[in-house]
């Protein structure tokens, strides 16, 4: 079971309405994904929290439905 | 999570100071995750201990609660969770990593 990248997309954009969300489908078979968030609710937070702030994002489905998502999160400089 | 398996995830990141949750064992990674913080770790020259979680179902879910982590693998360092792949990844990337292992007195022989 995989998730449809422009999936991921939405339920990140929903959590983080003004961050640049880019996802990229790493192997070309719709079950690798790389997302890169960038968002000032990010700004104040340590690695781990933004991570599982975007996990949470994804509600649930990190893990589970998605496997594999090299996540990268930053905030606008 | 039962108290059971709570008790032995913290007996297990208490016991060594570097333990790595991972799908398979350090010297056949079952995952390409858990093989690249196996590579890193190596590459550093760290000790670690490799807890496969696959051999385990109780730990497999149980460190996902633990840490609040919903994937697989994590890394532990004097009993304090320091990410998975893609945060101890872009740690060693930058030079973090070795320096945060060094802060916490984990003898790091390359670099």
């Amino acid at each position: 079971m995989a998730m449809a990248g422009p999936d991921i997309e939405q339920l990140i954009r929903e959590a983080f309405p003004e961050a640049q969300v880019v996802v990229t489908d790493l192997a070309g078979d719709g079950d690798h994904y790389g997302a890169r968030v960038v968002s000032q609710a990010f700004a104040g937070k340590s690695r781990i929290q933004q991570h599982q702030m975007v996990y949470a994002a994804l509600k649930g489905q990190m893990g589970e439905a998605l496997h594999a998502l090299a996540l990268e999160t930053a905030v606008p400089t | 999570m039962g108290d059971p398996t709570e008790q032995r995830i913290k007996d297990i990141i208490g016991s060594t100071d570097v333990v790595l949750f991972m799908k398979g064992v350090p010297a056949a990674p079952q995952c390409g995750f858990s093989g690249a913080v196996v590579q890193i770790l190596n590459g550093l020259g760290v000790p670690f201990t490799g807890v496969n979680v696959l051999a385990d179902p109780d730990i497999r879910d149980g460190i996902k609660s633990f840490s609040n982590w919903p994937t697989i693998p994590q890394l532990y360092v004097k009993g304090e969770f320091l990410g998975g792949c893609d945060i101890v990844r872009e740690m060693f990337k930058l030079g973090e990593l070795a320096a945060v292992l060094n802060d916490k007195g984990v003898a790091v022989t390359a670099s």
